[in-house]
């Protein structure tokens, strides 16, 4: 029976004039609850695994048994359940609400990838199993191959590179034993970037040993093929340009860059970060590019995970099919292989110029992508690109008359860029505006990327947003604006104010890093 | 389509709100004849249903580890990861959250790596360990890289006990950067002279322990002579449980600690993600590639974390960065703290010695029928002299429902290794595997 | 005569007979924010004009320091290790990065006066 006999059921009329929230003796606040460190709480002595002693044994470990403590904390199980879930409770995701974050490609990741990626023929398979053992990965691996390259219109496709960075390394590795093998390798060694470039371009270019030739970008956020020919020369190695670029915008002289670059004994790298605007509607192939990689982490839906893992397989044009890094995937109806050493290869036309990692590359992203493209189909992906474009545009269009456009109100692709010049006077900063989003629920868009563009906004809402999210996410913005216009400027400054922290000290974790746990006595120690 | 929810009606209402006729009104920059009209060529849309079924069928062609007798290692190790571990690494917030870059609601995210980075200083006997790198095999290239910029020398000599694979990768970015490297013959016994590689022109030494084909090796007279020629000692290792109960190589004096995390936590999945760990000292920090959480205070003076010293990074320093490195393998990385958390001291201690116990009584086994143990130490895998070719011996076996290990000619082919055969066993070992393992190596000729 | 002088990259240079103590000024410090980290020469380390001498490091920017003349590295400023803070505090004071024995003092002609440098800075914007 129930006995509720008091119990209220109506909460009592909200006081207005109530103080806010009172300071908790716990520090929670609700839901949100405060999280010590493992190594605050946990116990050397207890674990949250069940494993015996073994019986007595003769060790075979030498002289080097482990003589100093690990120093590691223990928890049972449900000890530790609870500090991963209170953990997960301080992050925003993708499945809780928008995620703008330009260049980045936030979409929806659905859960049949998850699912397909732990069957255990997948999950559970050793790298280096008998290739009789894994003929069904290398027919996945192989169908996987065949929707890249009808995708990008492309030749070939290097799958091993575990993100996008490894792949534009691998492209460029390409590059460079396509050049060596000409006889040029001590001549080429220059490669053109356009200063909107993402940072990782001419960290990849130095890392191969290549210097770096700056191309300005014009007036309306693309590269001229008139600049590019200026920078061209018997020294050049490559070009690496983004399209769609990182304004948002498609290089529409690609194809005339491609020639040139051509045209003086270059190649074409194309950063691929972009490609969930043109999947099914442009084909890199067909473009005059010879290496682009593609962040299946982004345009195919596998998971970010807080950074990483990705994968970024590289597609090649017939040019550069050759050079490809090992492992190589030769994939039939009837029999696979994957060819693993550079002796297999002696007499063909293939010459492999090394290896980007051990093993063959991220298997479990490819599950989860080729789930993904085979879910939505030709016609489903193609519809994706059109309403990623779509998505970005209406943002756009539904914000030009409050914020600021560089290069004035005309389409773009998948994102759509803003600058600060609305801003000015206002006493609120695009970091300000970004944090103030924060309070509103929302993950703040990409800011201050490009370079080329001051106090830059990049906002990417992706094909998984509804009309209604949309509209709610471009009234909540436009509401944000006319209140920094109107100089309500603390509504920004003092902002986040209901996130579980308020802005972070980056100078002092700069100036004295604290980069691990130390055990507080150890620090007195240290500072005595 | 599922996953689509902008419907037909919602198109065309947008579209005039943007003021254009169609949707390629929206891609009028794109030369005019490279806009496909129509479809790729490739299937169309299919339900959870079918893909499902599709894949599963793939699925099924392959033959999984928890289906055999299972002794296959060489760099990836099959171990029994809690249930509690895939749980926790699927909730919506560490799953579908990215790189932390606005901490203020990335605090999970950043506590995690900070733990995380503890985790493997300790476990190393380092000072401090970045937020991880792609796997170990290009964490060990990127720490030849950093050895070259600390010591600003520019050749690395490996020894015949790195992985063959790890060792390909650094072979390779060496060469695009015009580095040196000088890489010792196959070192199956633990026998080549490292000390006479060590001089004033090297920037370091890389050494794996335990080795590719089981052996420990002693780091610290390595590490002494590295020392007193101004030159670094990189060391590796692919399993990190063996860390459990083997002296760390901190303690026995690296400069830089780079392993493959995956057997702490992470699937084998036929090679990856994997997550790299990668762990120095305090006054190399600034050289490190990689990101980097750090503590620090917010507004309100409460503790928190941010990723920093991010001026080491492609995205401030471009061309000058200590790497290109951008997404990492965060989520692994979460598996490995979570698994590593539930196992504690103690735990992981236990598990080691289990592994290494079950190693023991197989390499007693096989020595007790007349095979060749080649170790004079090991962790939790060695290497045998089979009879014949140890591919085909693997193969046939196979054939027979039996994973029987790595034939060390698949990593060195040519290199007169044809008879040898890699053997790991660890914790998901029985006594049935042990016995059906010897019996079928016994039979095989 | 002078005795600053100041660099389009916003060195300058205080000349005390053949020595010069050389830090960035304060419009950089201003541009890079709250200084973290500073990486400075060798002592004894001989530098050619316009070559990278030293490191400058905010939260979210990197730049390097470049000698404005020819010189010998005489003294460094390690106080900057401990507390980098000092470069925003007191550029041209306490927060000066190195010290140079200058080679050749007709390499100071080619750099710019107080009075040329804020006129430099007027065009910057």
């Amino acid at each position: 029976m129930l006995n509720n006999q008091g119990r209220p059921t109506t909460p009592a009329a909200a006081n207005e004039s109530a103080p806010r929230p009172h300071k908790t003796f716990t520090g929670n606040r609700g839901l949100q609850q405060e999280e010590a460190l493992l190594f605050e709480t946990g116990r050397p002595d207890v674990s949250g695994v069940d494993i015996d002693e073994p019986q007595p044994f003769i060790s075979r470990l030498g002289a080097l048994e482990r003589a100093t403590p690990l120093d590691l904390p223990g928890f049972s199980e449900p000890e530790a359940v609870r500090h991963y879930v209170r953990l997960s409770q301080k992050n925003y995701s993708i499945d809780a609400g928008l995620y703008p974050l330009g260049s980045c490609t936030m979409k929806h990741n659905p859960r049949l990838n998850e699912k397909t990626a732990r069957l255990p023929g997948f999950a559970d398979i050793h790298p280096l199993q008998p290739q009789s053992t894994i003929q069904g990965a290398l027919e996945l691996i192989g169908e996987l191959e065949r929707w890249l390259i009808e995708l990008t219109g492309m030749h070939s496709v290097a799958m091993s590179p575990k993100a996008g960075a490894h792949g534009e390394a691998c492209g460029m590795m390409a590059i460079k034993a396509a050049i060596e093998a000409r006889g040029e390798g001590k001549t080429r060694n220059v490669v053109i970037v356009p200063d909107s470039a993402h940072g990782t371009n001419p960290a990849t270019a130095a890392l191969i040993g290549y210097s770096v030739r700056a191309v300005p970008a014009r007036e309306d956020g693309t590269v001229s093929a008139q600049a590019v020919r200026a920078a061209l020369g018997p020294d050049v190695a490559a070009i690496m340009l983004t399209n769609p670029n990182t304004c948002g915008l498609f290089e529409k002289e690609i194809v005339e860059i491609a020639k040139a670059v051509h045209d003086a004994g270059g190649y074409f790298y194309c950063d691929g970060a972009n490609f969930n605007a043109i999947m099914g509607k442009v084909r890199p192939g067909d473009l005059g590019i010879d290496a682009m990689h593609i962040n299946l982490h982004k345009t195919f839906s596998t998971p970010h995970g807080g950074g990483g893992p990705g994968a970024g397989p590289v597609v090649m044009s017939r040019a550069l099919s050759p050079f490809v890094p090992l492992p190589v995937f030769s994939t039939s109806a009837s029999s696979s292989a994957i060819i693993e050493n550079a002796v297999e290869l002696a007499g063909s036309a293939q010459h492999p110029f090394g290896r980007m990692t051990a093993f063959h590359g991220q298997m479990g992203m490819y599950v989860r992508a080729l789930t993904y493209m085979l879910s939505h189909g030709a016609d489903g992906l193609k519809q994706a690109a059109e309403d990623a474009v779509l998505n970005a545009n209406y943002v756009r269009a539904c914000l030009a008359d409050v914020m600021s456009l560089p290069f004035g109100n005309r389409p773009c692709m998948h994102e759509a860029l803003f600058d600060d010049k609305w801003l000015k006077d206002t006493g609120v900063t695009t970091l300000d505006f970004a944090k103030a989003m924060i309070d509103e629920g929302y993950h703040p868009m990409t800011m201050y990327f490009p370079l080329v563009v001051h106090g830059a906004m990049l906002i990417e809402p992706t094909e998984s947003e509804s009309l209604a999210s949309l509209d709610l996410f471009i009234m909540t913005l436009r509401d944000l604006a006319f209140s920094a216009k109107r100089g309500e400027t603390e509504r920004f400054t003092q902002a986040p104010q209901l996130a579980p922290r308020q802005r972070l000290d980056e100078t002092l974790a700069a100036r004295k890093p604290v980069l691990r746990w130390t055990k507080p006595e150890a620090i007195s120690e240290a500072a005595e | 389509m599922r996953y689509l929810p902008i419907t037909p009606d919602d198109r065309t209402l947008m579209l005039a709100r943007i003021g254009v006729a169609g949707i390629d009104a929206l891609f009028a920059d794109v030369p005019g004849d490279k806009l496909m009209h129509g479809l790729p060529q490739l299937p169309l849309r299919k339900s959870e249903l079918e893909v499902e079924r599709l894949l599963s069928r793939m699925a099924a062609k392959n033959m999984p580890a928890s289906s055999v007798p299972f002794f296959v290692g060489a760099g990836a190790y099959k171990h029994h990861v809690p249930a509690s571990v895939d749980h926790l690494i699927q909730r919506s917030e560490f799953l579908t959250s990215y790189t932390p870059y606005q901490p203020e609601i990335t605090q999970g995210t950043l506590q995690m790596l900070f733990e995380f980075q503890t985790q493997v200083a300790n476990l190393t006997g380092m000072e401090v360990a970045n937020a991880s790198m792609y796997d170990g095999s290009t964490g060990c290239a990127e720490a030849v890289l950093m050895s070259h910029r600390l010591t600003k020398r520019k050749k690395a000599v490996l020894s015949g006990g790195l992985h063959p694979h790890y060792a390909e990768v650094v072979r390779t970015i060496s060469h695009m950067a015009s580095d040196e490297v000088s890489t010792l013959p196959p070192d199956v016994q633990a026998s080549e002279d490292l000390l006479a590689q060590i001089d004033e022109t090297i920037s370091c030494v890389v050494v794996q322990s335990p080795d590719v084909f089981g052996n420990l090796r002693d780091l610290k007279p390595i590490a002494d002579k590295c020392h007193a020629h101004g030159a670094l000692l990189i060391a590796v290792f692919t399993e990190a449980v063996a860390l459990g109960i083997v002296e760390s190589p901190g303690a026995m004096g690296a400069d830089i600690v780079v392993g493959e995390g995956q057997s702490i936590g992470n699937p084998l999945t036929f090679g990856g993600p994997y997550v790299g760990l990668f762990a120095t000292r305090q006054k190399y920090v600034r050289q490190m590639p990689g990101r980097l959480a750090g503590q620090t205070r917010d507004a309100q003076g409460k503790r928190g974390f941010v990723l920093t010293l991010s001026t080491r990074e492609q995205h401030i320093r471009r061309e000058k960065a200590t790497s290109n490195i951008c997404t990492n393998s965060g989520l692994c990385a979460l598996a490995f703290s979570i698994h590593m958390t539930l196992l504690g001291e103690n735990g992981l201690r236990k598990l080691a010695l289990v592994n290494h116990a079950n190693a023991v009584m197989l390499a007693d086994m096989l020595a007790a029928s007349g095979i060749e143990v080649l170790n004079k130490t090991f962790f939790n895998e060695f290497t045998i002299r089979v009879k014949g070719e140890a591919a085909a011996v693997v193969e046939k076996l196979a054939g027979e429902g039996l994973l029987a290990g790595v034939p060390v000619s698949r990593l060195l082919p040519g290199a007169g290794c044809d008879d040898l055969l890699i053997v790991a066993n660890t914790e998901v070992n029985t006594d049935e595997d042990r016995a059906a393992l010897v019996a079928a190596l016994k039979g095989a000729k | 005569m002078p005795s600053s002088y100041y660099t389009k990259d916003h060195e300058y240079i205080r000349v005390e007979g053949d020595t010069g103590i050389v830090g960035i000024s304060d419009y950089a410090q201003e541009q890079l924010g709250d200084v973290v980290f500073v990486e400075l020469p060798a002592k004894g380390a001989k530098i050619g004009k316009g070559e990278q001498a030293a490191v400058v490091e905010s939260v979210k920017a990197a730049s390097e320091v470049y000698a404005p003349v020819t010189g010998e590295v005489l003294d460094i400023n390690g106080a900057l290790e401990g507390e980098p803070g000092k470069v925003n505090q007191e550029p041209a004071g306490d927060g000066w990065f190195f010290k140079l024995k200058i080679t050749d003092s007709r390499q100071l002609e080619g750099l710019m006066d107080e009075n040329a440098y804020a006129a430099y800075l007027k065009t910057l914007g």
